[in-house]
């Protein structure tokens, strides 16, 4: 096998006596869409804070394309090819949906104070580009049309639309998502579908936690489940659908969020 | 009718130099979500240190350095951005409510050091700065006023166009991304800690302007200029006006100031004597009421924030 683009060897998250992240060792199979999977209260958000430096981990370590980034700050992981969305949906509610794209590309001259000063072409320049782009991004998430919109007053889907489109303006390498069905309609996931598996075939590396095991069956393949904090099966699909002490760790946890 | 004119001048002066601060806190609040509960020291920071850098030598207290009125004005504004640096590289960490207490803490504390250090400035009794500038040619009538006021408005302009082009950028962008959510912009590549600092600083020199401004034109500034409630009052202007709106913070200085002073007035010539004892307690209780009220009913002000700010930002 290729070298993974993420591992982890050891990775745990203690939350004064609760482990909710514990000894976690995984491989992440460059050009997979990886299902993670689990009951509510496994540890699958919070092993995804650890992986983009959200939260620091107690013990373990995390390598990104063979690189130590244990304990790096999101920024820093955003700019090395890592992005991912929440679980409940973050939008700049107060900004148009085309500024919070336009916001994700790195390095702008004009995010510093004196940019839009001493350098007012070359900034009017970037933003022509970045405009540019943003709007080409919003086209293929299916959003241009919201794009003057605040994105506080779009649908909770559009707004897991919004920040996938978000992150796909830094072209990361690798995209974490954090439940982008869970209270989305059907047409909507079906969208979100469709362009998550494009752009995986573009060459993009999933990690995707869902709840809805058909949508794992289908778009998924390996997948990883998590109870308790702890790697408790890795296979494909199928096997997951057979295996007992995956139903045991659901059947065991309180039903519903 | 002639002390009319010279009423509404000194009115619009005094408007132009609170609207400078107002813009300065707008930046900090209105943009970036800081919550600096001590706009009070930045504004003194600026008062006290163009008076001292602009003084000719003071018995007995810092002084005598006799810069150039634009440089000692200046030396005010980096004064403020200096208490803001200090202040803001140990207190930006903290969220709304602590930076709040925190910062007015330390304009609590900036009050009493010139309150009680008298070889600084004076202490209670103030500093007597330096003859107003230029008055040997202007003299100190009504034309004297009347110019000083236009050197007020062409600060407050340079100011308003300085922040709309800052507000409009992608820095104004990336200011209302960290307000909206700091995470979510850390997530995106975002370092929130260093942008909380450039606008807490920027800001707070902009006060420190309207401070060297404001002791330059009563050539005179004591602790009594810096009290908590002049905090209250630019607060309420930015509240009322609309926070993240540059024009409403103008506009909401203008009727603040108006209801202030007018409020002052009516009390004085209406009440009875008893009640105009309390004259500074009412209008206290009434500039509350008005925050509080904003709050409730409109916490957007008169005039609410645009949605897309920055130049490019619009699909079409
Ligand atoms: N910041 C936190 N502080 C304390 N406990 C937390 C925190 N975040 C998550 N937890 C706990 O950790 C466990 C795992 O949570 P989470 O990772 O959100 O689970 P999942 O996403 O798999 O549903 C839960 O018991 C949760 O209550
Ligand atoms: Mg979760």
């Amino acid at each position: 096998m290729a070298e993974p683009i993420l591992s982890t060897r050891g990775l745990s998250r203690h939350f004064g006596p609760l482990k909710a992240v514990d000894g976690v060792s995984l491989d992440i199979r460059e050009g997979s869409i990886t299902g993670l999977i689990g009951p509510n209260g496994a540890g699958k958000s919070t092993l995804f804070n650890l992986l983009t430096g959200a939260l620091k981990p107690t013990a373990g370590t995390v390598t990104l394309a063979g690189r130590d980034v244990t304990g790096l700050p999101p920024d820093r992981l955003f700019a090395l090819g890592l992005g991912r969305t929440f679980q409940i949906p973050r939008p700049f509610a107060r900004m148009s949906v085309l500024e919070n794209v336009m916001l994700a590309p790195l390095a702008q001259t004009g995010e510093r104070l004196a940019g839009p000063f001493l350098s007012p072409g070359r900034v009017r320049a970037e933003e022509a580009a970045i405009r540019a782009r943003a709007l080409e991004v919003l086209d293929f998430v299916t959003l241009a049309p919201l794009a003057d919109h605040p994105a506080g007053k779009i649908s909770g889907g559009q707004m897991k639309l919004l920040e996938l489109a978000r992150i796909l303006m830094g072209d990361p390498k690798l995209i974490l998502l954090d439940e982008p069905a869970a209270g989305v309609n059907p047409t909507l996931t079906r969208t979100l579908i469709g362009k998550i598996e494009e752009l995986n075939r573009a060459g993009k590396t999933f990690v995707i936690i869902e709840h809805d095991m058909d949508f794992v069956m289908r778009h998924c393949d390996p997948v990883i489940a998590l109870a308790e904090g702890r790697v408790i099966f890795q296979g494909t699909a199928a096997e997951a659908r057979a295996n007992p002490d995956l139903l045991d760790a659901y059947l065991g946890a309180p039903a519903g969020d | 009718m002639i002390g009319l004119i010279s009423y509404l001048v000194f009115f619009a002066t005094v408007a132009s130099i609170l609207a400078i601060a107002v813009l300065g806190l707008n930046l900090q609040w209105g943009n970036t979500g800081l919550f600096n509960g001590g706009v009070v020291a930045f504004f003194g920071a600026g008062a006290y240190g163009t008076l001292i850098l602009g003084s000719p030598a003071l018995e007995g207290q810092l002084g005598g350095f006799e810069l150039a009125y634009p440089l000692a004005l200046t030396g005010g504004m980096v004064a403020a951005a200096l208490l803001a640096w200090a202040v803001g590289a140990l207190t930006l960490r903290l969220r709304h409510d602590y930076l709040a207490i925190a910062t007015f803490g330390v304009a609590v504390a900036f009050e009493s050091l010139m309150r009680n250090a008298e070889w600084l400035a004076g202490g209670a009794k103030g500093i007597r700065g330096f003859e107003r500038p230029l008055r040997a040619a202007l003299g100190d009538g009504f034309l004297y006023n009347l110019a000083f006021l236009g050197f007020v408005l062409c600060l407050l302009v340079a100011v308003y166009l300085f922040l709309e082009r800052l507000v409009g950028s992608p820095f104004g962008r990336l200011l209302r991304a960290i307000r909206e959510d700091e995470d979510a912009a850390r997530s995106l590549g975002k370092r929130p800690a260093r942008v909380r600092l450039v606008a807490f600083v920027t800001g707070s020199a902009i006060m420190g302007l309207a401070g060297g401004l404001y002791a330059s034109f009563y050539a005179f500034v004591s602790p009594q200029d810096i009290l908590p409630v002049l905090t209250f009052q630019i607060w309420a202007m930015l509240i009322v006006g609309g926070a993240g709106n540059n024009r409403g913070a103008i506009m909401g200085t203008v009727l603040i100031w108006g209801a202030w002073t007018g409020s002052g007035w009516a009390l004085s010539r209406f009440a009875p004597i008893e009640a105009q004892l309390y004259t500074g307690s009412i209008q206290f209780v009434m500039i509350g009421a008005v925050i509080v009220g904003m709050l409730l009913w409109r916490p957007q002000g008169l005039f609410p924030e645009r949605l897309v700010v920055s130049q490019s930002g619009r699909s079409n």
